[in-house]
């Protein structure tokens, strides 16, 4: 995030897109209810009728895959109506004339005529958005998880570049991250193309840094992204397969493939908390400590570095995963893993990562620090690009945008759109799932449907359907619901006994190589009888199935 | 001080915000006045009729405390006669209606309608010429957390007022009239069927029995820690027992969340105390799982990974790990695997 969450609350508008706010982070959707009850104008943006809605004043629907073209019309109507903070542009931005070029192609009929949207409700909410001040962005999987999410995102940016909205408090440019770690994950370099504070592997400058401090030769060339990596191993390229904390098999787009993958691996390693479906297929698992049983850090959504502390001791004979790994790294040689604790890492973190400069187990005991925090005496830094942005002119580029269509597309024999959800009471699965509370809330996997699609394919409420798309298929119980627009369904992907990823997609996006599992073409049939999984069955007994 | 307001409570000249209310006014400074709707979170509607106080001299009358802001020069009485016997009724009016068996109570010792009892003092004799309520009402045990037991409510409202003014989810409200009033949701159906999103967030702040968490123990003590679900990263206490965790709550000086959770933080953490755990290594022999002692499965797989090429290896890191699991996996497949082929989650 640009901004912290905490700003939300005191937003004059907020453009809530393809976020499922309630559901997948509670406590961020309470800043933006509490904006709204201040009197902040929220528009949601989102193929479904989302919790959210509920609190909307300007709620648009577009047709899945069409934020680019929404987007873009919303920034044609900001520039046609002298709506742009022109000041801004001029003194901190470049490139207007490019993306004033592309806006072009987006008049509003054609723009209605792919989003779906009524025209005058996409020139309203350009306009909310365009004239309250401060207006803020927030964001989720719904834009990112596309073959074009990139675009997704810059469209994004050129609207809040053009309004003036980023480098002030409560404006922004706002993506929720997902898992709870996932921003720290990805400042720690753990991505293919860069060490850790995203300085380039393939930079010469930052490859000899490490290599000092390391004191080992560097491969300068990018590696394998997560789906590539699967497909490595699905070939067979890749040999060995070292998974930490990962349950690839329940998450990751086009399951099947990545099943088959894992089972040819010469040599997988598996560490986590549970025997895991993936952990399943490994030749060794090792037991991981959970949060509660190790000290460490993690950076929340808004940058926010956080101490974890050990609260009881492992159970049984579990350990940190860092433990894990430096002992393997110490038996084959490896120099510079005995570290005594995990504060001695979080030294070494500062002493080669920038951002983190500033960041001790010290300083963290006073409290929580946002990076960027280059210096000991740096206070940390709640709003990005209040000065420069970090490009290497330092100035906010603005992009031409061309629209693509989504590369799955329905047709006569797989007529419905599949997107996938999340759902409040589980985070995927492996360890919500086991926690007695949630399943009774959340039992099983719930096909969401439109009534008049329902009554197209002969489906009543709760009746048991098969859905397959091109990859795979699954059974699943289905919920009758206006909440889901007609010709889409809806699924989560929190359940082993109904492994939703079996029928997503991984066409990439060409640049964040992130797979499509926002759209899938798909049917459906009735089926009779047959009830699925128990609640505590986590069996295999959908796999066969699914796997055919 | 700008904003200052000097008032006089009990013969005590007080210092008060501008703003405050007589009963923040005197909460803040240690001077107790009884009373049961009042959450500091909350905004007041003066239901319980128990912080009742007098204002002497110019302005002279009785007020409830709760709803009344200070002004300057202000002469307070928290105890008169009159007040005490208004207050003596309304106490013994929430009593009747009340289950009086404290012991097996959740909110025992904790209560505040017993910090109200304890300081106003119960006649035994005068309670016995009440007459109870007739009929026990039935338990709410349908939520998977919490329960909701109606007998033990003293309709405060802080639960309504949590679900509305903090959550905005709406849930739960009064329902009927008069003596048969109750908390309910939608239709008095169970709490399960309402909308109600399971946060705990009426429960932690219900000021008697009525709301309780099920199979609750106390934690001989709690540490500071993050929650481990989404990215939002909320601050929480982890209580703890004999090596299990027993309780979560909300760390109010977290500027992640102030104090607030959702149901996942709130109940998830008890997948860590779940017996189906992994406790030792696995190493799998003819398509079963063996257990092994540490270092031989850490020199199995050292064994396997040095017979590994650059080209033929890959790691998956995971967004739930910590910054410095992170790092020391990154460095491991960078520098002792020699590849870059290493991703996490971060792109699902
Ligand atoms: S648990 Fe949360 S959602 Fe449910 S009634 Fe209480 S405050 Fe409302
Ligand atoms: S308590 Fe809920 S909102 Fe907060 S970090 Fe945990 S899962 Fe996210």
């Amino acid at each position: 995030m640009t901004n912290s969450t905490k700003e939300l609350g005191d937003a004059a508008a907020i453009l809530a897109i393809g976020t499922n706010t309630t559901a997948a982070h509670p406590i961020v959707a309470l800043q933006v209810k509490d904006a709204v009850k201040k009197g902040a104008k929220l528009i949601v943006v989102n193929p479904k009728e989302i919790e959210l809605c509920r609190f909307a004043h300007i709620f648009l629907q577009p047709k899945p895959g069409t934020d680019v073209p929404l987007l873009m019309g919303m920034a044609r109507v900001i520039r046609d109506e002298g709506l742009h903070d022109t000041a801004f542009i001029a003194e901190r931005c470049e490139n207007f004339e490019e993306l004033e070029k592309s806006l072009e192609t987006f008049d509003l009929d054609t723009v209605e005529s792919i989003t779906g949207v009524p025209k005058d409700k996409i020139a309203e909410a350009a306009r909310v958005y365009a004239t309250e001040d401060p207006a803020s962005i927030i964001y989720c999987m719904g834009i990112t998880q596309h073959t074009h999410g990139t675009d997704n995102v810059l469209a994004i940016s050129n609207l809040a570049l053009m309004t003036g909205n980023i480098g002030k408090p409560s404006s922004g440019v706002n993506p929720l991250r997902g898992q709870n770690n996932v921003q720290g994950a990805c400042d720690m370099g753990s991505l293919p193309n860069v060490y850790p504070g995203y300085q380039a592997v393939s930079s010469p400058e930052h490859k000899a840094k490490f290599e000092s401090a390391w004191g080992c030769a560097l491969s300068d060339s990018p590696g394998l992204t997560h789906t590539e990596i699967f497909d490595a191993v699905h070939s067979g390229k890749i040999k060995s397969l070292y998974v930490v904390g990962e349950n690839p098999y329940l998450t990751e787009a086009n399951a099947c493939h990545v099943r088959e993958a894992m089972e040819k691996a010469d040599f997988l390693v598996v560490q986590d908390l549970f025997m895991t479906e993936t952990a399943q297929l490994a030749h060794v698992v090792l037991p991981g400590a959970s949060f509660a049983e190790k000290d460490g850090t993690f950076t929340n959504t808004e940058r926010r570095v956080q101490r974890v502390r050990k609260v009881i001791e492992p159970l049984g004979g579990a350990k940190p995963d860092w433990w894990i790994t430096c002992e393997i790294a110490k038996r084959l040689n490896g120099k510079g893993f005995d570290y005594s604790s995990s504060k001695e890492i979080m030294q070494e973190i500062a002493s080669l990562t920038p951002s983190y400069g500033g960041i001790s187990y010290e300083r963290l005991e006073q409290g929580s620090l946002q990076w960027p925090c280059p210096t000991e005496d740096h206070p940390g830094t709640r709003i990005l690009h209040t000065e420069r942005f970090a490009t290497p002119s330092g100035k906010g580029k603005f992009m031409p945008l061309t629209y693509r269509k989504s590369a799955e597309e329905v047709d006569e024999q797989y007529p419905l759109l599949l997107t996938t959800d999340r759902s409040l009471y589980h985070f995927h699965g492996t360890m919500t799932r086991r926690v007695f509370g949630l399943n009774i809330l959340e039992k099983e996997e719930q096909l969401k449907i439109h009534p008049k699609d329902a009554s197209l394919f002969g489906v009543k409420d709760g009746d048991l359907v098969r859905v397959a798309s091109r990859r795979g298929e699954l059974e699943a119980r289905a919920f009758v619901t206006d909440r889901c627009p007609p010709g889409m369904v809806s699924m989560t992907f929190h359940f082993a006994e109904t492994p939703t990823n079996v029928l997503t997609s991984c066409e990439l996006d060409p640049v964040a190589k992130t797979p499509e599992t926002k759209v899938c073409a798909i049917r459906i049939e009735r089926l009779e009888g047959a009830r699925p999984a128990e609640v505590s069955d986590l069996s295999n007994q959908n796999r066969g199935q699914a796997a055919g | 001080m700008a904003g200052q307001i000097n008032l006089i409570i009990n013969d005590r000249s007080i210092a008060a915000r501008e703003g405050m209310t007589i009963l923040e006014a005197a909460l803040s400074k240690g001077i107790y006045i009884p009373h049961l709707c009042h959450h500091h979170e909350l905004e007041p509607v003066g239901a319980c009729r128990l912080c009742l106080v007098e204002i002497q001299g110019e302005w002279k009358k009785t007020v409830i405390s709760c709803k009344t802001p200070v002004k300057e020069g202000m002469v307070i009485k928290t105890e008169t006669p009159e007040i005490n016997r208004t207050r003596q009724v309304a106490m013994e009016l929430l009593i009747a209606d009340h289950d009086t068996d404290c012991l097996v109570c959740g909110q025992n010792t904790k209560c505040k309608l017993q910090q109200v009892a304890d300081h106003v003092g119960v006649n035994k004799d005068r309670l016995g010429r009440l007459k109870p309520r007739a009929e026990r009402l039935p338990i709410d045990d349908s939520n998977p957390f919490f329960d909701f037991d109606p007998n033990r409510c003293v309709l405060c409202g802080i639960c309504v007022r949590t679900c509305d003014e903090l959550q905005n989810i709406n849930a739960i409200d009064f329902a009927y009239r008069g003596l048969g009033t109750k908390i309910a949701g939608f239709g008095n159906k169970p709490r399960i069927e309402s909308n109600c999103e399971s946060c705990g967030e009426c429960v932690v702040r219900c000021p008697v029995g009525a709301l309780t968490e099920k199979g609750a123990k106390n934690p001989t003590h709690q540490i500071r820690t993050v929650c481990t679900f989404c990215g939002c990263g909320c601050g929480l206490y982890l209580g703890v027992r004999d090596n299990e965790l027993v309780s979560a709550r909300g760390d109010r000086k977290s500027e992640a969340n102030n104090g607030r959770l959702c149901v996942k933080g709130r109940f998830g953490y008890k997948f860590v105390n779940n017996p189906e755990r992994l406790t030792t290594p696995l190493v799998k022999r003819d398509g079963e799982f063996v257990p092994v002692e540490w270092d031989e499965a850490l020199d199995i797989i050292a064994d396997r990974f040095s017979k590994t090429g650059p080209e033929e290896f890959a790691t998956i890191a995971s967004a739930k790990c910590t910054n410095e699991d992170n790092y020391v996996v990154q460095k491991f497949t960078r520098a002792v695997m020699r590849t870059n082929n290493l991703d996490h989650c971060a792109r699902l």
